[in-house]
């Protein structure tokens, strides 16, 4: 290989900024406590197996005792003023980011994601959300929902692996701000960030039972949003999940909002500028391992460039870092979990043995951990699962149209309905595909770009309801 | 029976839907409607050939409408998919004009709806005309929505960077909608107009005890310049309707007005097979459709997509 010539030298960052106990327990009322039935379990660093801490496994009466604390929390907190509230966000938000180089790395540890997308993504859009829903709380009668938009009581709100604690964010700061009380589950392979977060609302003096964290696996969720003492449920993880979720909660008065899978498609004209596409190719999949509901794992590409553009493609790929999540060089981290890279392993196989054509760069991945090499496939069909099912890691599927109502077509032939891009030079041909395309985000010569103003959230079996902007208050106000 | 055989022998017909002129001395026989649905535009019987018996407030026979059946519901949604192209690609002034003239086809034909509604819901005269012009004033309120829903659900995004960045509401497909039982006219046009003024299509299934004013209706929808699917209207049980088309892998929305809270929670699990969005009924009784509307009932109907685009030179 070439390359070897300009081999990096490993940069790590150091993970002494963080320190780890042995062991966490929930925290329910503003305290820690171990599982009613003493339960623990273990989290590992996926890039290496090591096992990072224990971890308490919430059971049925932790969950009613954390929505106990949530629900007697509640006449205080939604009674504030929404100019003091806002200022507890706000500390939040500062405390936030004077410790985000220690959350980047315990993130980059526990999830496996390279620390330059923690540091460089997570954190300062972590910080931000707080920062902006801070500013909410006291305006809440100009956002349009009424003159006195009411909160909805407690929120129980499960979130998943790939951004641990942005899904917090996402999740905990417009509760907050609309004044409604929480109950949070996190994921059970990622539970550290949350904990962390749970310290800090210790340090900003944030009331007792307010924030609830209770840590553990899927039944632990399902609890949280079967519980009678929750009014609204928040869902970020797969379609099926949200499915039964949303059979959960039928018949009830709770209001719920579901952020669910996608098959988004990147959408790839002949007057593109390749380069520019490359880029928004390769982060549209490969950033976060690919681990993104909104991950552009459909490339759609005009026929009469697909060569040209596969070219480049692959070069710039070639180009990829696997390894080390701490190592600031790296572009691509570890897999989540095993069970994960199972998933992505299966399906990809059943890529190639569907007929599709596999390619990876050359790549030495680490003998410990979770790992998959990028990966693309090319002659993919929309018959072919890896074109239909969601991955959920860093596998392209890649197809070609010739006309812009064929790569409409092809884009929205998914029961999915979460993110889009389209590389053009041509202002009205993107306006064109934008309106035409069935997504709930479209990037146009851009993609996975995200801001606490900009509402996200999916069409169709992507789930309902929008999270982020004005449109995210919504989600938790009596409207 | 006996009371429909009476009502029919006493050769009052005119004392049903729409006749005013208190025939009962003259010696025409009037001349009875015969319902029929409405999908796709036209007015099919119910391809199952059954019908079934609908009364007024008394007992006394009114009408046969049909009593559709699973395949009318999913000939509906066909219908119903098959417009959602031209009617959400029109613009919103069209829209808008449409639902106007809605109103306006429906002030000529007063007269009949308030006959139709006093005999259903067993209201005065009086009563009824004011659910009548209620109804009418709806959709001109509802028409005044097409053209500015989008600025009040919408809107640009300051995101922190070289982005342009705009969110816009759409219409979300074909909706299912029960419509209330008890308020068979206003009921019905407060949950209808929202649906489609937005660029959704509809597919109605009226009160099922008092469906003849959504029936008659359908007369003035397909003379209104609406274009066929938009609106299609399936009489029967809520029951029999409610379940495949909330079941239904090409309705992307349900609006479960009509369903008692049982029914409601059935349909709402069927529902989450494809994630349908779900409007729930009142929880505790019907409300009463003489209020402010509000934007309740068009947002659950919009998905909100939003756009980026890099500022550069």
């Amino acid at each position: 290989m070439a390359f070897d010539v300009f081999e990096y030298a490993p940069a790590p960052e150091s993970r002494a900024i963080v320190q780890l106990a042995p062991s966490y327990g929930l925290f329910i009322d503003g305290e820690f406590r171990e599982s009613s039935d003493g339960k623990v379990f273990k989290t590992v660093a996926p890039a290496s197996e090591e096992v990072l801490a224990e971890v308490a496994q919430g059971s049925a009466k932790d969950v009613d005792a954390a929505v106990r604390a949530a629900r007697a929390a509640f006449p205080k907190w939604s009674a504030l003023p929404g100019a003091e509230r806002a200022k507890y966000l706000f500390r939040i938000a500062r405390v936030l980011q004077e410790r985000s180089r220690e959350l980047a790395v315990l993130e980059s540890l526990d999830n496996g994601k390279p620390i330059r997308e923690t540091r460089d993504a997570d954190l300062p859009q972590v910080a931000a959300n707080f920062f902006y829903f801070a500013g909410w709380a006291d305006k809440l009668p100009h956002a349009g929902y009424g003159p006195d938009p009411r909160p909805l009581g407690v929120a129980g709100q499960v979130i998943p692996w790939n951004f641990p604690l942005l899904m917090l964010a996402w999740k905990i700061a417009p509760a907050l701000a609309t004044g409604n009380t929480v109950v949070l589950k996190p994921a059970e392979t990622t539970p550290l960030s949350a904990l962390f977060f749970a310290d800090i609302c210790r340090q900003a003096e944030l009331p007792p039972g307010v924030v609830n964290i209770v840590t553990g696996d899927g039944p632990v969720g399902a609890e949280l949003v079967a519980h009678e003492g929750v009014d609204k449920v928040a869902f970020t993880g797969s379609t099926a999940v949200g499915k039964s979720i949303a059979r959960t909660v039928a018949g009830t008065a709770k209001k719920l909002t579901l952020e669910l899978g996608g098959k988004g498609a990147n959408i790839v004209f002949d007057d593109a500028p390749i380069d520019q596409a490359v880029e928004g190719i390769v982060s549209g999949i490969y950033f976060n391992g690919g681990q993104v509901c909104c991950a552009g794992s459909r490339l759609l590409v005009q026929e009469s460039v697909a060569e040209e553009v596969l070219d480049a493609l692959k070069r710039r790929i070639s180009t990829l870092r696997v390894g080390d999540p701490l190592d600031k060089n790296t572009d691509i981290g570890a897999i989540n979990s095993a069970a994960q890279l199972a998933r992505i392993t299966e399906l990809a196989d059943a890529g190639e043995a569907e007929g599709a054509e596999r390619w990876s760069p050359h790549c030495e991945l680490p003998s410990s951990g979770y790992w998959f090499a990028p990966t693309v496939f090319t002659h993919v069909t929309q018959a072919h699962r890896i074109a239909r099912e969601e991955i959920f890691g860093p596998v392209l599927s890649v197809l070609t149209f010739r006309t812009p109502d064929e790569a409409v077509a092809k884009a929205n032939n998914t029961p999915y309905g979460l993110s889009a891009g389209v590389w053009t030079e041509k202002g009205s041909r993107i306006l064109r595909m934008a309106q035409q395309l069935r997504a709930g985000v479209v990037w146009s010569n851009t993609f996975n770009k995200f801001d606490p103003t900009s509402p996200f959230g999916g069409y169709q079996e992507s789930g309902y309801g929008r999270e982020g902007g004005r449109h995210g208050l919504e989600a938790y106000l009596d409207v | 029976m006996s009371e429909s055989k009476s009502a029919k022998s006493g050769g009052t017909a005119g004392s049903r839907a729409g006749g005013t002129e208190g025939a009962a001395t003259s010696a025409r026989i009037g001349v009875l409607k015969t319902y029929k649905l409405f999908v796709g535009g036209k007015f099919p019987r119910s391809e199952s050939g059954r019908v079934y018996e609908v009364t007024d407030s008394k007992g006394n026979w009114l009408a046969n409408p049909p009593l559709a059946s699973r395949k009318d519901a999913r000939d509906a949604v066909v219908a119903a998919r098959k417009a959602v192209g031209g009617w959400s690609g029109a613009t919103a002034y069209n829209r808008g004009q449409i639902l106007y003239r809605i109103a306006e086809m429906l002030e000529g034909r007063r007269e009949q709806f308030i006959g139709e509604v006093a005999a259903g819901e067993g209201l005065s005269r009086a009563k009824a005309a004011g659910r009548v012009d209620a109804a009418v004033d709806r959709w001109v309120w509802y028409a005044g929505w097409a053209d500015k829903i989008a600025q009040v659900a919408g809107g640009a995004n300051p995101v922190a960077g070289p982005f342009f960045n705009l969110s816009s509401p759409e219409p979300t497909g074909v909706v299912a909608v029960l419509a209330p039982r008890r308020c068979s006219f206003l009921g019905l046009v407060s949950v209808l107009a929202p649906v489609i003024v937005t660029g959704n299509t509809a597919v109605l299934v009226p009160s099922e005890e008092r469906p003849l004013p959504a029936l008659s209706l359908s007369e003035v929808l397909a003379t209104s310049d609406l274009p066929g699917g938009v609106v299609n209207v399936l009489s029967g049980r809520a029951s029999e309707l409610g379940t495949p088309l909330a079941a239904h892998q090409d309705v992307n929305a349900i609006d479960l007005a009509g369903a008692g809270p049982e029914l409601a929670r059935d349909l709402e699990i069927a529902a989450a097979d494809n994630l349908k969005r779900v409007v729930r009924p009142a929880p505790d009784r019907e409300p009463d459709w003489r209020g402010d509307p509000g934007t309740a009932r068009m947002l659950p109907f919009l998905e909100t997509k939003t756009v980026w685009h890099p500022v550069g030179s």
